[in-house]
């Protein structure tokens, strides 16, 4: 961001700047996808408008949301432990926006370009079931504890297969830093053609549809929404949730769905690069970030997509897709990546 | 001040500020460390455990090892407490205060807590002495430098430590099969 600007900051100076702007960018994407899917999208799936009423075709809907939430009291149930209800929607939103502190938007564009990377990221994401674990527990709520173990047994299930996942990418490119993982794209090339780079959703489909599918489940949308199934649980962990609490629950669940798409679009699309000879780095300083929103947005359509398409599984079978195929596929999958790698 | 300030922030080397760090975070790990055993909630404990193991996570960056720090946060706060959690909240989660949670064998707790705290210190003096840890700042990028001791990580375990790492992923092996032997008695 830096040489962009042409100014020589302190590196408090710089990270300030840094943090704020990532700020900025992912309530942006979050409220985008929001509007978009949320109240949009799912609404020409019903047949129907959605809000029309905010601002032009209803996109002030949002903010109208947000001010409802703001303003309405504070309640705790009588029997909650109240200093642990009040922490849990901290350490869920904690654990969303520190994900993206490495998540790279440009050449430059990224808050701290950490070497361990994609394992940094993945290590972020899994505290969030504490989080929720405690907000179950907390509530003193049967329907609410049911919920968050729920929540807890489907996030460690899942947890797996989304790390191995990335292993093939890490495989592929010889590195855990994001930035390396773009660079081995935008500069590779399929069989000697460089015209596209070499996106890895070719050589690493299996990765992406098994990371796509576990995100789903971490997101805890449907098909995997038994932890807050709203006919049997009311809203599971976040039953007793209302007004500020609700909304941090609420921003951290569509943040984290920007998240692990622009995560899943660094790893398996290219990231913010064009393919090498498409454009100067230059010009990539601030069309970046550009292309990482679009093809994160994408992405996040898709979770929306299947959300609304498909119906709820059973426990018994969201454990055995996870325990009995995506894990064994996984691991196939790095077996023959790794193969591969020392072949050729 | 100010001046001695930015002098300490642009120094090559980051001992002092390292130095500090690791006193803030020391006596929020021992404060936690107290809290798990003096509080009389299972659930506020596991969560004072969390502080402390990672307080542990974070002293591992000060030693520069990323790594090593962002597996204590992957598998000590994602999954071990989260286990603990669950495990405590699946047979009892008791709301505020339990009276059982205390015994009579404090004695014998304080000898076993002396002895071990008097052998991993002797280990640990004994094995590094008065070696000091290179704290200059690395030439190059953050990523780079990270990069380089994760390989210099992996090639140590997939080399030199090839047969004690194997033994110990037969040992898991055994003790996840153990415990299913166990669970499943039908």
């Amino acid at each position: 961001m830096t040489p962009m600007l042409a100014v020589d900051w302190a590196y408090w100076q710089e990270t300030l700047v840094k943090v704020g702007l990532g700020l900025v960018a992912v309530l942006l994407l979050t409220g985008a996808v929001v509007y978009l899917y949320l109240f949009k999208f799912v609404s020409f799936m019903q047949s129907r408008l959605g809000p029309m009423e905010a601002g032009p075709y209803g996109s002030m809907q949002l903010l109208a949301e947000v001010g409802k939430w703001l303003q309405k009291e504070d309640v705790f149930t009588e029997n909650s432990d109240r200093i642990v209800f009040g922490l849990a929607p901290a350490i869920v939103m904690s654990s969303t926006f520190l994900m993206f502190v490495v998540i790279p938007a440009g050449p430059n564009a990224v808050i701290s370009d950490l070497g361990t990377g994609i394992y940094y990221v993945l290590a972020m994401t899994s505290i969030a079931t504490v989080g929720i674990l405690s907000a179950g527990w907390a509530s003193a709520n049967k329907y609410s504890l049911i919920g968050g173990l729920r929540a807890a047994g489907q996030l460690i299930a899942y947890e797996l297969p989304l790390v191995l996942a990335v292993v093939g990418v890490v495989i592929q490119v010889g590195s855990l830093n994001l930035q390396d993982i773009v660079h081995a794209q935008s500069d590779g090339a399929i069989f000697g053609w460089s015209g596209i780079g070499n996106p890895f959703i070719f050589t690493q489909f299996v990765g992406f549809m098994i990371f796509l599918i576990a995100v789903q489940a971490e997101l805890t949308q449907s098909p995997f929404d038994m932890p807050i199934a709203e006919s049997e649980l009311v809203g599971g962990y976040q039953v007793e949730y209302t007004g500020i609490r609700f909304l941090v629950f609420f921003i951290a669940e569509f943040a984290t769905a920007v998240g692990f798409a622009a995560v899943a679009s660094t790893l398996f699309l290219g990231g913010w690069a064009l393919p090498a000879d498409w454009a100067s780095e230059s010009t990539m300083h601030w069309l970046g970030p550009i292309v990482i929103s679009a093809k994160a947005v994408l992405l996040v359509g898709v979770v929306f997509w299947v959300r609304f398409s498909l119906p709820r599984f059973r426990e018994d079978q969201l454990q055995q897709l996870a325990w009995k195929f995506l894990i064994p596929v996984a691991l196939l999958n790095i077996v023959v990546t790794g193969t591969l790698k020392v072949a050729f | 001040m100010n001046a001695q300030l930015i002098s300490l922030f642009a120094a090559e080397t980051f001992e002092v500020p390292a130095n500090i760090a690791f006193s803030i975070i020391a006596i929020f790990m021992v404060i936690a460390a107290i809290r798990v055993v003096t509080t009389d909630n299972v659930v506020h404990a596991a969560l004072w455990l969390m502080v402390v193991l990672g307080g542990v996570g974070l002293n591992f960056l000060l030693l520069q090892a990323e790594f090593l720090a962002m597996t204590q946060f992957l598998i000590y706060l994602g999954a071990i407490i989260v286990l603990f959690l669950f495990g405590v909240m699946l047979t009892r989660a008791p709301l505020g205060r339990s009276d059982d949670l205390d015994n009579k064998q404090r004695p014998i707790g304080i000898v076993v807590g002396l002895l071990v705290l008097g052998l991993v210190s002797y280990s640990v003096i004994k094995t590094f002495g008065s070696d000091k840890l290179d704290f200059s700042a690395y030439d190059g990028s953050q990523a780079v430098a990270g990069n380089n001791r994760t390989e210099a990580l992996s090639d140590a375990i997939f080399s030199q430590y090839l047969i004690p790492f194997e033994v110990i992923s037969v040992l898991l092996l055994a003790a996840l099969i153990g415990a299913i032997v166990i669970a499943r008695r039908d």
